[in-house]
């Protein structure tokens, strides 16, 4: 079997989270992170893309595995065309909620990862990254 | 004139009939050897063919005309047999596709008509065979989730008093809802004080599900039931830690095992003092 290193999904549907979730698993798996690790960057990318479905209106994600020759790792870029975060201090903050949600998912799943960067604007949606490496 | 054309295409195939269908048959027998007995394959054969040439005798040119009603009536059949029985898209388009051989093979048995137009609708019976196949295939997924949206929630009563529900596999809203429902109810039907939701089976644990489990705790609680969580795996406790997600007074075990003797020790302890 060939492994992809690089895999595209739209991000639509509560099922396609799922899949985000299953690719974003498969990827971690192949660069080798423990299974801590996995557990982690998988949830966090399951906190992204469930964002991106709720308050962007759905999106597109890119997984990819990663090498700088020497460690391999994960990234995942989750991006949407939605409305942007007005206040990014703010939405990092814990707890904070513009939805029903615990507050958690933003903030949460920088704890989550190795490398987390975000880049938003009001009304030109949002793009995050992360990445983790394996040790 | 095509009708006309059609119709001396079908008197074509009449007349050779039974090269076009050995050779036909060869191919596909080639292709599913040890699928389907060639018995099967040919009263399916005899099945397709009769309504094409019945079909191109009453006009049909293209897939979608009215003659061939029959013939994409029993090809929808074949392709969704298929497709249940587990056989790959190759295997199903190849018993359509293979019909060309027979086509091929025409100009050998002196036929100096043009066939290409039949040919051409051969094509589109292969891909009217592939649509089937996949919309039968859609149709298996659809229902297999739905099934497993039913079978992945049983509440089990794992002791007088206590009953337990092990979830697998992804916690989505609708499935929480199952679950709470068929908790609670159980609850009350078995007049239980005790409830445990064992996470072993369920793969992450974002904030999304661990606001479903409180939840549905909270609503177990009102209803006077103790609520335990347990089958927290090490990699998913150091998750929920560093998300921050606080699980405040609710009780949590390692394993189900765990959770069961603290239920039965708290009732122990309830019926030692409802006897003093």
């Amino acid at each position: 079997m060939t492994t992809a290193t690089l895999e595209r999904l739209a991000v639509s549907t509560d099922a396609d989270v799922v899949r985000v979730r299953q690719a974003v698993r498969t990827f971690a798996q192949q660069a080798r992170l423990s299974l801590v690790d996995q557990t982690k960057f998988v949830t966090a990318a399951s906190e992204l893309a469930r964002n991106m479905l709720v308050y962007g209106g759905g999106g597109d994600v890119e997984v990819e595995v990663v090498s700088d020759g020497r460690r391999t790792g994960v990234r995942a870029a989750f991006a949407d065309e939605g409305p942007g975060i007005p206040d990014l201090d703010l939405a990092l903050t814990d707890g904070w909620t513009s939805g029903g949600g615990l507050g958690l998912g933003l903030s949460g799943s920088r704890r989550l990862v190795g490398q987390f960067s975000i880049d938003t604007a009001p009304g030109a949606g949002t793009r995050v990254e992360i990445a983790t490496w394996s040790r | 004139m095509p009708p006309v054309a059609m119709q001396s295409l079908a008197q074509i195939l009449t007349d050779h009939a039974d090269a076009v269908r050995s050779a036909w048959i060869t191919a596909v027998a080639d292709e599913l050897r040890g699928r389907t007995s060639r018995g099967e394959l040919e009263r399916e054969q005899a099945d397709i063919f009769d309504a094409l040439v019945e079909g191109l005798q009453r006009g049909g040119e293209r897939i979608g005309d009215e003659p061939f009603d029959q013939l994409r009536g029993i090809l929808s059949d074949v392709s969704s047999a298929r497709a249940r029985l587990g056989f790959t898209p190759r295997e199903t388009a190849v018993g359509v596709f293979a019909l060309k051989e027979g086509l091929y093979g025409l100009s050998a048995q002196g036929v100096t008509t043009d066939v290409t137009p039949l040919l051409r609708l051969v094509d589109e019976l292969g891909l009217f065979t592939f649509e089937s196949f996949a919309a039968a295939r859609e149709a298996i997924i659809v229902e297999q989730s739905e099934q497993l949206l039913e079978l992945s929630t049983p509440v089990v009563k794992i002791w007088e008093g206590v009953v337990a529900v092990p979830l697998v596999g992804t916690l989505d809203s609708a499935r929480t809802q199952v679950v709470m429902e068929t908790l609670l109810n159980t609850l009350v039907e078995t007049g239980s004080a005790h409830a445990i939701i064992d996470i072993t089976g369920v793969p992450a644990v974002d904030t999304q599900v661990a606001q479903h489990l409180l939840k549905t705790v909270v609503a177990a609680r009102l209803m006077g039931a103790e609520c335990t969580i347990s089958g927290i795996r090490p990699q998913i406790a150091q998750t929920i830690v560093a998300l921050g997600i606080e699980f405040g007074d609710i009780r949590t075990r390692a394993t189900l095992a765990d959770a069961l003797v603290d239920a039965l020790r708290s009732d122990r302890r309830t019926a030692a003092t409802v006897l003093a």
